[in-house]
């Protein structure tokens, strides 16, 4: 697949509920080959984004793009969703349900069955797959929703909220089974509310609140510009006379340990020369800031 | 893949799991099983002369008579076999006919001197075949239609109460979706419609003896493209009712005016079966069509012609209906959160793309 036009972009998308603006001009692209993670808060838009990228909702304005053209009905079958609500068939097994959902995206009847019993022997389901999908737990069920929106080899996936009701166990699973897709090309957009899980698995992020996008782009690339740098210092004694320094602002001091800020565009060596000029330096780290800090950054 | 491939893979899912299900496996025996009694039953209850007990002085003229005559010694004998249940009556010395609670009509005409009878009008119904075919017809179309439609509306709600009408619209038009329903619906109720009109048939070629299948035969023939256009008509609304509810336990809300549709000429073609004014207008209505125009053609007050426009004016009125419905299963489809009015999702903008 080539990287450079399996693009997935939203461009520009209004939509409202009534009275409601729920999208105002969102705008972000889903690159191939990367996990991107899609956060917000209860209510920020992501779940209507992502109808919309389905074709479950049309926008008021703006439009869904795929490989430089307007998405169609015919390109959206190759994509793969897991919706926010579960739920399948309680009365069909997972098996027959998932190979029935392949055939829905146009696989013939042996091509999804094949492709069924190797997905669920990855996520583990295998031994359960022609229990009814009612008497499975909520675990397995999940699973079996995973492998639902994986069975077709989807040329894009769309996750809402993939990981929510799976043990850790589980997470990794999917997570392993989900890496394997995005280092083949295909663009994963995921949403989730837990953000160690998308800090620990995306390559790109979108922060959605209320509706508009306020931050897009890669895990470095935001860190680097949603926060000040900042430092870690741990000298051998007290490091106290860090007040005193220029061009620091000092967050945390607990006696040889100090957290500090730098003014914007200054530079860090200056500070670790006038520690060593001091004694010893066990420790001069610059603090990455977590995504709960950029997320509350960006946010407020 | 084609809409049609879709489609086709939509139903044959509907019919699958409808196999499986046991309550409709029995229902479908049970319906055999009236089917089949109610043909086959009534002769074999009613069949059997009389058995009657005499003393061998009055037994000729009873046996003459083809009553199943029991000789006893004598009058006490006869009443006692009376008063044991053993025979239906007796006849002892007079002659006097004895039974328990009824006058045993062939009894009391093999000993009497009957007038000659001339029948103006050789060819009328028996009352009783008469009152049972109309309302067969009647409660088969009712209670089919009903659970069928209802059936239909439950799939309906349960993909959209599951979520997973989600993933179904991503992958395929609205329309497969509708239109799979809608034939697994129409093909398993034709189809069990079938099953009993074939034990119906069977039973009555078992026990046949008044001619009762020829009379018959026409009715069910046109019964049956009645029964497929008018369950489709009734289809198409449950359809519509489904979709507008987003869980099974709120489609009381929207069902009472579908079940209405079906139950009101239900109940107009059973009251007014005997009178051939209001069964002319009920036969070409399209909701009691399907019943009323066949028990026309069964009691012999259709003209040849009548038919085709009563179906005609069914079909057309069905396409319709089910334009309306398709309409709007396709503005609700999608309204997961809790109820959707008529209006809103006739009005919907949301076409799926």
């Amino acid at each position: 697949m080539n990287a450079v036009t399996n693009v997935l972009r939203l461009d520009g998308v209004d939509r409202s509920f009534g009275d409601r603006r729920v999208l105002r001009n969102v705008s972000f692209d889903v690159a191939a080959g990367r996990m991107t993670g899609f956060v917000g808060g209860n209510g920020a838009g992501k779940t209507t984004s992502m109808r919309i990228i389905l074709g479950l909702l049309s926008p008021d304005a703006g439009q869904v793009s795929w490989r430089n053209a307007p998405l169609t009905r015919q390109a959206r079958r190759r994509f793969g969703y897991l919706p926010e609500e579960r739920g399948l068939y309680p009365k069909m097994s997972a098996r027959e349900q998932v190979i029935y959902l392949g055939r829905l995206h146009g696989m013939d009847a042996s091509a999804a069955r094949r492709a069924t019993d190797a997905l669920l022997d990855r996520l583990g389901l295998a031994e359960r797959g022609d229990d009814l999908l009612e008497t499975l737990s909520l675990g397995n069920q999940q699973r079996a929703q995973v492998a639902a929106a994986l069975v077709h080899d989807p040329e894009v996936l769309i996750l809402d909220e993939p990981f929510s009701g799976l043990d850790p166990l589980a997470v990794d699973t999917v997570v392993a089974v989900l890496r394997e897709r995005a280092a083949a090309g295909v663009p994963v957009l995921f949403s989730s509310h837990q953000l160690d899980v998308v800090e620990r698995l995306c390559d790109d992020l979108v922060i959605i609140a209320d509706g508009t996008i306020r931050a897009a782009g890669s895990r470095e690339q935001l860190r680097a510009t949603y926060t000040v740098p900042r430092y870690e210092l741990v000298v051998a004694t007290d490091a106290g006379w860090l007040r005193d320094q220029p061009e620091v602002t000092l967050v945390d001091l607990d006696g040889a340990r100090a957290v500090f800020d730098l003014a914007p565009g200054a530079d860090e060596q200056p500070v670790l020369h006038a520690a060593l000029a001091r004694g010893p330096v066990r420790a001069f780290r610059p603090v990455t800031p977590s995504l709960t800090e950029i997320f509350r950054e960006v946010t407020q | 893949m084609s809409t049609t491939q879709a489609t086709a893979l939509v139903a044959a899912r509907e019919i699958r799991v409808k196999l499986r299900d046991r309550t409709f496996l029995i229902s479908t025996l049970f319906f055999l099983l009236i089917a089949a009694a109610v043909t086959v039953l009534p002769p074999l209850l009613s069949g059997g002369p009389a058995s009657v007990a005499a003393t061998e002085a009055s037994a000729g003229k009873l046996r003459a008579a083809g009553l199943d005559v029991r000789v006893v010694a004598d009058d006490r004998a006869a009443e006692q076999a009376v008063r044991d249940g053993d025979v239906d009556a007796a006849v002892v010395a007079g002659p006097v006919v004895l039974a328990m609670d009824e006058a045993p009509d062939d009894v009391v005409s093999a000993l009497s001197t009957a007038p000659p009878v001339r029948l103006l009008d050789p060819d009328a119904l028996d009352p009783l075949v008469a009152f049972l075919v109309p309302f067969a017809f009647a409660f088969l179309f009712f209670v089919t239609s009903q659970t069928f439609g209802v059936q239909i509306a439950q799939s309906v709600i349960e993909e959209k109460q599951t979520r997973v009408v989600e993933i179904l619209v991503a992958a395929v038009p609205v329309r497969a979706l509708l239109a799979g329903k809608l034939i697994a619906g129409t093909l398993l109720a034709l189809g069990q419609i079938i099953l009993v009109a074939l034990a119906a048939v069977a039973g009555m070629r078992f026990t046949d003896t008044g001619g009762l299948l020829e009379l018959l035969a026409p009715a069910i023939g046109w019964f049956l493209p009645f029964f497929l256009f008018g369950f489709v008509l009734v289809a198409a609304m449950w359809v519509a009712a489904g979709a507008l509810v987003a869980r099974l336990e709120d489609i009381g809300g929207v069902s009472t005016p579908v079940q209405l549709a079906v139950m009101l000429p239900f109940f107009a073609v059973i009251f007014f079966n005997d009178n051939p004014a209001a069964m002319t207008a009920l036969s070409y209505l399209p909701f009691s069509a399907p019943t009323a125009m066949p028990l026309r053609l069964f009691t012999g007050d259709a003209a040849g012609w009548e038919p085709l426009v009563s179906l005609a004016v069914l079909l057309v009125t069905a396409g319709a209906v089910l334009a309306a419905g398709a309409r709007v299963y396709e503005g609700s489809l999608l309204r997961t959160n809790g109820r959707t009015s008529l209006r809103t999702a006739w009005r919907s903008r949301e076409t799926v793309a």
